[in-house]
């Protein structure tokens, strides 16, 4: 579904991300793990249009994408919910909802009241929050709001962020199951994650990347049952 | 003596209305772009000027307002193509500073045009003043400040109450955020400035027939705006609206009784006091953050 090849970003002179070629399957939910500054957000930037490569492919459903802006990205069916969220802090949880859905507002208005009813439903906690200023929200529900606001331009693929940080485990557990589920009705999902262990338990594949490259390659059993990934990762992060 | 007072109330309030409007379009663009846009004033004139030249070939003024008000809009769209746009990513400074260089590129272009003559428009309707306890009003006035009310209201239900309205709030609040939504900032600066000049034209044709119109009047109007944003804490869109009443009220005031001399030294002299002790502005608290 998603296939990069050879791809190269570079931050003036930092090299973040250093001919990486990997492939999404239609349907799985891929997991990249890696230490801060591997390059992970970098690499799903890029994928959204955020960033623009130096180098490299990225193609969507066999059709080049590489180096379009994230508005004309977004309404070929890739979603990004980035690490610091970016929802609309000074506006309500129901117009950050529909907001969700600009690239395809002027095609189908009639469509968004369910839209947002069926959001809520795989999100309760945001029921009865319609109206609060999505600033008011706790973390947990920021979160929420913003994977609802992704899920609005009714993505193909989902690229997630590192969606559990700072946030509770039971709420990363939470948050992990409606991941699964989104697999279940054919979002094929990409998540980025530190909180390993709860990644791992819900991943189809797995990568590893470290310093802008991709080390290692596998399924979770794999990757589990690595040595030096064990120490490098699995040690440290619990959940 | 009542008389002359609510007579100096009239005319502050016209002229006032006028500021507001000024101040009203200066705060909107930079609440949603992050620029200054010091050129505002030009873009009054030149909306005026082209209504005065829509006027002399005869066209009825019903057709010449919304003709202007288009036209401007599609020269305040082109100026943000070959300027704003081009410039992508340049500081807030280096912006206010290229708004700068669009005012003097118009009023220049203005000069070439329409010469140093001073114009006049004819009024929206016709018949003299009405008498209001003893005092005159002119009709153009009240004209004026139904443009300010309307455009007032107008902006509050395009952001309040509609989706693209809503979609620009979200561009202002987190432009990140916005695009990864597919709502692209460059066509909301786009919408900006296409809004900007056809208000701006609005303005012009409407203050034309108490004004007059010269090719270099949008300075001292784009002062007064800035002036009124700035009372209003500059993005305060009622606060501009309120500054714009205050000081229009405060210049007719002040010259009515004190000396005329002292109109346009008020408005700066207010500029300064405001940027020195409340830079946050007179009316309203202080908002963080713009694009
Ligand atoms: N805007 C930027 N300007 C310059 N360098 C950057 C920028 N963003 C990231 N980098 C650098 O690029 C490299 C990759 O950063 P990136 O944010 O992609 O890592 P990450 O894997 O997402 O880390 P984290 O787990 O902390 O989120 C790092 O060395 C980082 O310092
Ligand atoms: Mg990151």
């Amino acid at each position: 579904m998603l296939r990069i090849k050879n791809l190269s970003v570079y931050y003036g002179y930092v090299h973040a991300i250093k001919d990486i070629s990997l492939e999404v399957k239609e349907g799985e939910l891929l997991v990249i793990l890696g230490a801060n500054g591997a390059g992970k957000s970098t690499l799903l930037g890029t994928a959204a249009g955020l960033i623009k490569p130096a180098a490299g492919e990225i193609l969507f459903n066999n059709k080049a994408v590489t180096g379009q802006t994230s508005e004309q990205i977004v309404s070929k069916g890739i979603s990004l919910i980035p690490e610091k969220r970016e929802i609309f802090t000074t506006l309500t949880v129901l117009d950050n909802l529909l907001l969700g859905a600009f690239h395809r507002y002027r095609k189908n208005k009639e469509g968004l009241k369910n839209d947002i009813k069926e959001i809520l439903g795989i999100f309760p906690a945001l029921k009865g929050r319609e109206r609060d200023l999505a600033g008011s929200l706790s973390g947990g529900l920021q979160q929420m709001l913003a994977i609802g606001r992704g899920l609005m331009s009714r993505p193909a693929l989902l690229l997630l962020d590192e969606p559990s940080v700072g946030l509770a485990p039971l709420i990363v557990q939470e948050i992990m199951a409606i991941l699964v589920n989104l697999k279940k009705t054919g979002v094929t999902i990409v998540l980025v994650e530190q909180n390993t262990k709860s990644a791992l338990k819900v991943a189809d594949s797995v990568l590893v990347m470290e310093r802008g490259g991709i080390t290692h390659r596998g399924s979770p059993l794999e990757i589990t049952a690595n040595s030096s990934i064990q120490e490098a990762y699995l040690g440290r992060a619990r959940s | 003596m009542g008389e002359q007072l609510l007579q100096l109330l009239f005319s502050g309030l016209t002229v006032g209305s006028i500021y507001s409007l000024m101040g009203l379009s200066i705060v909107s663009l930079f609440n949603i772009t992050g620029i200054l846009n010091l050129a505002q004033g030009e873009f009054v004139v030149i909306g005026a000027l082209i209504a005065v030249s829509l006027c002399s070939i005869g066209m009825p003024m019903i057709v010449v307002f919304p003709v202007s008000i288009l036209l401007a809009a599609l020269l305040g769209g082109l100026i943000e193509r070959l300027t704003i746009n081009r410039a992508r990513g340049a500081s807030n400074l280096n912006m206010l500073i290229i708004t700068i260089g669009i005012s003097i590129s118009l009023r220049g272009l203005a000069l070439l045009i329409w010469g140093t003559d001073t114009y006049s428009l004819p009024a929206f309707t016709k018949g003299g003043p009405l008498f209001l306890g003893g005092a005159a009003l002119n009709p153009q006035s009240i004209w004026i400040f139904a443009l300010a009310v309307v455009n007032f209201a107008g902006m509050y239900l395009f952001f309040e109450h509609t989706y693209w309205g809503k979609a620009v709030k979200a561009s202002v609040n987190n432009r990140t955020g916005a695009r990864l939504q597919g709502i692209n900032p460059h066509t909301i600066s786009l919408l900006a400035f296409v809004t900007a000049g056809g208000l701006g034209a609005a303005a012009g044709v409407s203050i034309g027939p108490i004004t007059m119109v010269t090719y270099d009047m949008g300075f001292m109007l784009g002062v007064k705006g800035f002036v009124a944003a700035a009372i209003g804490g500059l993005s305060n869109v009622s606060g501009a609206v309120i500054g714009g009443l205050f000081l229009g009220i405060l210049e007719a005031f002040s010259s009515g009784l004190i000396s005329s001399s002292l109109k346009d030294a008020i408005s700066i002299i207010i500029l300064i006091l405001v940027l020195l002790f409340r830079p946050e502005g007179i009316i309203g608290a202080k908002r963080e953050r713009k694009i």
